[in-house]
């Protein structure tokens, strides 16, 4: 029971803070492996974005029914998606009261003005860490000094196959992922 | 009553179709809310997203709550949220157990390998098109070069990157509305 109430604290932090959509949520994600490390690790987070773009909802929702499985079962699912939509109903509840001077209000738009930019900084730094994971192995280059073992060489080229196909064709998400597993099994990477 | 169930069945339906969220869902609930139900104006709709987009949470979330508390005030706020998450818990939960329990089988280790170097392109991808539409001048530029590099070589939590970059946000306008 403490361990819902804490995820429901947790997330509600989250959805009070991230701002500028689902993926806004990620870094504070990766924020929560620092510093609840016992709850959820990097690589189940690239898992975790992998199964919520791929299935109905808004991302956010969907990255923090997962954690908040992973970490207590269902009844997680359930409190750190509460959490995390908490903040959303009482922010809007009270913005709909005021939507004309809250859209025209210079106070506003000049905060915005700040963290809109300091959002993506943000998302950058959580790429910067899924990259990290994802295409290259640092303890082999700790280990060798050598840079050709500082990325993963397979990984990088289906890496930038995948990144120009996105900007050429702009299928769903769940397209990419579904040819990503069938070549994972193909190439072992 | 009827009315808030009615609210949570619409919203829980659109939770179930729609893939990626934020702008995937704006023609959905066009299709919907205005042209199916007249909830809500075209116009509204866009205002709602615009806010949804600058206050915390979640943007379909955020739009949810919106018209909810227009049918029905807060009750309707909360209906159509619960039922626009309502989906997504479930499909998850089912996913999530059963990644569990096949995560040690060969051939979903092996698509996850390739699945996770999906997921880093998918998020380079995402972070591209987000910087265009959020770093627009010079002083926006050195704001987000600051936060990823503090954020990625500092163990500082997000939390305090948000407030104070709100905080500059506020000085810097006012300084420039000075200006003028």
């Amino acid at each position: 029971m403490t361990q819902l109430i804490l995820l429901i604290i947790e997330f509600f932090k989250i959805g009070l803070f991230a701002i500028g959509g689902g993926l806004a949520t990620l870094p504070f994600l990766y924020d929560l492996t620092v510093t609840h490390p016992d709850w959820v690790n990097r690589s189940q987070l690239l898992d975790m974005v992998a199964v919520s773009e791929s299935t109905p909802g808004a991302l956010g929702v969907n990255m923090a029914t997962y954690v908040g499985n992973i970490i207590a079962g269902p009844l997680g699912g359930v409190a750190t998606t509460i959490g995390l939509v908490m903040p959303s109903v009482i922010i809007i509840v009270i913005v709909a009261k005021f939507l004309e001077r809250f859209k025209d209000s210079t106070v506003v738009q000049n905060v915005f003005y700040g963290i809109r930019p300091a959002s993506i900084g943000l998302i950058m730094a959580a790429a910067f860490v899924v990259i990290k994971e994802a295409l290259m192995n640092i303890p082999l280059f700790q280990e060798t000094g050598s840079f050709t073992d500082l990325f993963k060489i397979k990984s990088v080229i289906f890496g930038a196959i995948l990144l120009i196909c996105m900007m050429k064709f702009k299928k769903h998400p769940v397209f990419y992922i579904a040819i990503a597993a069938i070549v994972g099994n193909i190439i072992v990477f | 009553m009827k009315e808030l169930l009615e609210l949570y069945w619409v919203f829980c339906k659109m939770g179930a179709v729609c893939f990626g969220g934020g702008y995937a869902m704006l023609p959905i609930i066009e299709a919907e809310i205005v042209e199916k139900k007249g909830w809500a104006k075209k116009e509204e709709i866009m205002d709602y997203y615009a806010i949804g987009q600058c206050t915390p949470g979640v943007i379909a979330v955020n739009t949810s709550t919106f018209i909810g508390n227009k049918r029905a005030g807060i009750p309707g706020a909360i209906a159509a949220t619960a039922g626009f998450v309502t989906p997504s818990i479930i499909i998850i939960m089912i996913i999530s157990s059963l990644l569990q329990n096949f995560a040690h089988i060969t051939f979903v280790e092996r698509a996850f390998s390739g699945i996770r170097i999906c997921v880093a392109v998918l998020i380079i991808n995402a972070t591209v098109k987000l910087w265009k539409s959020a770093v627009k001048d010079k002083t926006g530029l050195v704001i987000c070069i600051i936060v990823f590099v503090l954020s990625a070589f500092t163990p500082l939590s997000p939390v305090i990157f948000i407030a104070c970059s709100g905080i500059a946000g506020y000085f810097i306008g006012k300084w420039k509305g000075a200006e003028k």
